[in-house]
């Protein structure tokens, strides 16, 4: 595989991911505010543009926050931003991704325009979600499980780690007391798994635990830091012990393990600085995924001089 | 709408001052528009035009676009094909076989010993001053001899219905993506005419030049590795790059993805270097290898002249073919062919004044106001100057540069290019076409694509059909073709063969079909036991 293909696919993985968790994350936020009757809506919403690393000016108000992260399509933290990207991205890798996946980016792409600041943005985001399972559903059906599908399924893994982690850290928002873990357990589609693996009612540590290391659901982060590993392990084949690849692998596993093994009321206790070392772990692994495997070591460039 | 009965999208159509495809000057059908004229007689008006926006629709869906002042475009396509009997392939097809052998051989004369030039059939001084010819390239051996891999012959029919050659393309050829797609696109919107019609397919365009391609591997290749070379992501047949990458199944790589070592060519991929045998490249030659060409080039890669000379990789089609698709080199075809071939032309030229010859000069410009006048090494309709639209401006400003500038013009008369039913605003009205087929030469034959891209200009009357100039395209349907579809008649034993296929069964939930009886059990208790408390 091409390493520029490698990086598109890698890339369209986060975006298309981002673009789901984040409409997940918004939508809770707005039913906090709406429920939330102390709440100081100003500071609630720049301490989540903190949360996701965005640029802001007190105060921040409701319509800034869904302009900065739903609608404006020139960054990379927004919705329409990560779905314009992701289609983009395809469209340089046209010839690896199938046709169906890359006619579900483009319609996506399309269909955003239909979506304005005025319309009902919980309309927009149950939207954003359907879309975002039907690209991972028809790659899933359409692709096959070599190194396309496994640079994909990197960035995906490690984008939802990073989100979860993200979406964690909005329990301790300045300005309201936060979602409840209730919600949390909703907006990451948990909410009936735990109550079926748990068999109890949500409690704050069974339902931390159940996000931050449960093995078997697909959204608790030790999951996707693990599914980042193995597909790591995967691309890398025969040839391991190759030290960037390797580096990153134990980025991730060192986060995973910090999770696991840790008494859970005490990452509770840490929550912010907890999930902000998952977070960063994430963007060390992409950062040591990019050397090892989309900017070989020996770039030759012309000096641009004729001989 | 209170439109009559009998008012059908042809109501109205009328042939302009030139050779009607469909429609002959009495207003008859012409054979080959039979079927289609019929089955477009039987909509409504507004049926053509959903029609033809849903085409559009699954083209915005699919990403044919073009970008039009920063707004994603659908590529046009018209509703209505162009159809072209079985006859008249059976002259465009080994025409346009010719030419290409033709070409072919004059390219290795001139990157060779040059006999044309010493037998005199070409002049020296026109090759010498070719912007084209490079001096680099000259005496690398193409491995099977194939320099014209792929090329695009554009045709036109003049106002008798004669096919002419108007120009050769044989560097970088564009257009055969939306061949590939306006068939797909057609076939689904009009299924009933193509079963019927026998239209001959176009699909396999993609796995023929996969195979000469690989027939032009560098020796003692086995299982070559090819590669589509693109500008990038930006370029306006991005498109048709990628498509042709993903329909062989070969990679499609940009000049940042290449590198040569040891004249040897890898491409960089996640797991090392690979090697690269045969590269079809969609860059021009100027930007193809800065330690040749142009040094500021960042779309190609350093050292692939060099690597080509040492018989290390093939380069599709061949640098420095632009020598023989220069418009001036074209007046010279039917001798080339006479003399490489030894063959009359099948496809006749069309009428061009060398502007280098003194008497031609001169009767040129006495006419100026009527011909035709365009650059020789010209493409997209840049720079053609049609003398009945100029003003008097423009005619003078013609004449400087050809006084100035001899070598780089060439005038024709103004070939009125037959006309092709289109859909407009104002219903369905002729427009003007020509043909660009298609052929693919792997070095024992030259294939050429059944039909070809059909650019349609879309105003009235206008007579340059390129799509940098607001034309369109239409789909176009050589009859003829070989129906593989089992007819009505089934020879009686067909049925035993059948029946002789065992089946396995499908199986299901065990409670789902079988088991109604506990579905009945539940709803009597629940009528046994009355109203809930």
């Amino acid at each position: 595989m091409l390493s520029r293909i490698a990086e598109s696919l890698f890339w369209i993985g986060r975006y298309v991911e981002r673009a789901d968790n984040t409409a997940r994350l918004l939508d809770v936020h707005l039913n906090v505010l709406l429920e939330d009757p102390w709440v100081d809506e100003p500071s609630a919403n720049a301490s989540l543009l903190a949360v996701m690393n965005c640029q802001f000016e007190e105060p921040v108000s409701r319509t800034d926050v869904l302009r900065q992260l739903a609608f404006d399509s020139d960054s990379a933290s927004s919705i329409a931003g990560t779905l314009g990207a992701a289609r983009e991205n395809a469209r340089r890798a046209r010839e690896v991704i199938s046709t169906e996946v890359w006619e579900s980016l483009n319609i996506t792409r399309m269909d955003l325009r239909r979506w304005n600041r005025a319309s009902q943005p919980h309309e927009y985001f149950v939207w954003v979600r359907e879309r975002a399972a039907v690209v991972w559903g028809l790659s899933s059906a359409t692709t096959s499980r070599d190194d396309a599908w496994h640079f994909m399924e990197l960035g995906r893994s490690l984008e939802r780690a990073d989100m979860i982690a993200r979406l964690l850290m909005t329990r301790n928002l300045e300005g309201t007391t936060g979602p409840n873990w209730t919600t949390l357990l909703r907006t990451c589609s948990a909410h009936e798994a735990y109550l079926r693996t748990v068999r109890a009612l949500v409690t704050e540590e069974r339902a931390a635990e159940f996000l931050l290391i449960d093995r078997l659901f697909p959204r608790s982060i030790a999951y996707n830091l693990d599914r980042a590993e193995t597909v790591l392990g995967q691309i890398e084949g025969a040839e391991s012990n190759r030290a960037l690849a390797g580096r990153a692998r134990l980025a991730l596993g060192r986060a995973r393990t910090n999770l696991e093994y840790s008494p859970v009321r005490e990452i509770l206790d840490d929550l912010v600085p907890q999930m902000q070392e998952v977070q960063r772990a994430c963007a060390t692994a992409s950062d040591l995924i990019r050397d090892r495997y989309f900017l070989p070591a020996a770039t030759v460039t012309w000096n641009q001089e004729a001989l | 709408m209170t439109a009559d009965d009998d008012h059908t999208p042809w109501t109205g159509y009328t042939p302009v001052a030139a050779w009607d495809e469909a429609m002959d000057v009495e207003g008859a059908v012409r054979e080959p528009y039979a079927r289609v004229y019929a089955e477009i007689d039987r909509m409504s008006g507004d049926d053509l035009y959903s029609r033809a926006e849903a085409l559009a629709n699954t083209y915005l869906a699919q990403g044919v676009t073009f970008d039009h002042a920063g707004e994603e475009r659908p590529f046009p396509l018209d509703i209505v094909p162009r159809v072209i009997g079985g006859d008249e392939w059976d002259i465009i097809s080994p025409g346009v076989a010719q030419r290409v052998k033709a070409l072919e051989a004059f390219l290795a004369d001139v990157y060779g010993s040059q006999h044309c030039v010493q037998d005199g059939v070409v002049p020296r001084r026109l090759i010498a001053t070719s912007q084209y010819f490079y001096r680099s390239v000259a005496g690398i051996e193409p491995a099977n001899g194939v320099r014209v891999h792929v090329s695009g012959i554009d045709l036109v029919r003049d106002q008798h219905g004669i096919w002419r050659v108007l120009e050769d393309n044989v560097r970088v050829p564009s257009g055969v993506s939306y061949v590939l797609s306006n068939r797909r696109a057609m076939s689904q919107m009009f299924p009933e005419m193509f079963g019927a019609m026998g239209i001959r397919p176009v699909l396999e365009y993609s796995r023929r030049l996969r195979a000469a391609l690989a027939k032009s591997a560098p020796e003692g290749v086995d299982d070559p590795t090819i590669v589509v070379l693109t500008p990038g992501v930006y370029n306006s047949a991005y498109y048709e790059h990628s498509l042709l990458a993903r329909t062989m199944g070969v990679e499609l790589v940009e000049g940042r993805d290449l590198e040569t070592v040891n004249g040897r060519v890898y491409m960089r991929t996640t797991a090392g270097r690979r090697r690269v045998d045969v590269i079809y490249r969609r860059v021009d030659d100027e930007y193809l290898d800065p330690v040749v060409f142009r040094p500021d080039s960042a779309l190609g890669a350093p050292g692939l002249v060099n690597a080509a000379r040492m018989g290390n990789v093939t380069i599709a089609n061949a640098i420095g073919n632009g020598v023989a698709d220069d418009k001036l080199m074209y007046t010279y075809m039917p001798d080339l062919i006479r003399y490489y071939l030894s063959e009359e032309p099948i496809l006749p030229n069309v009428d061009t004044w060398r502007l280098e010859e003194p008497d031609a000069r001169e009767e040129v410009l006495d006419r100026l106001d009527e011909l035709v006048v365009k650059p020789v090494d010209g493409a997209g309709g840049k720079g053609v100057t049609i003398g009945s639209k100029a003003s008097p401006e423009e005619l003078e400003q013609v004449r400087q540069q050809i006084l100035s500038d001899p070598r780089g013009w060439i005038a024709q008369p103004v070939v009125q290019l037959s006309t092709v039913p289109t859909l407009t605003d104002e219903g369905l009205e002729p427009r003007h076409v020509d043909l660009r087929p298609f052929a693919i030469h792997d070095g024992d034959d030259v294939w050429v694509l059944p039909g070809g891209l059909t650019r349609v200009a879309l105003q009235r009357g206008q007579l340059i059909v390129n799509s940098s100039q607001g034309g369109g395209s239409k789909d176009t349907w050589v009859l003829g073709g070989v129906r593989h579809r089992g007819s009505g008649q089934h020879p009686p034993e067909s049925r035993v063969e059948l029946s002789g296929m065992s089946s396995v069964p499908q199986t299901a939930h065990p409670e789902d079909y079988v088991a109604g009886q506990q579905a009945q059990q539940q709803q009597q208790q629940r009528e046994q036991g009355g109203e809930p408390c």
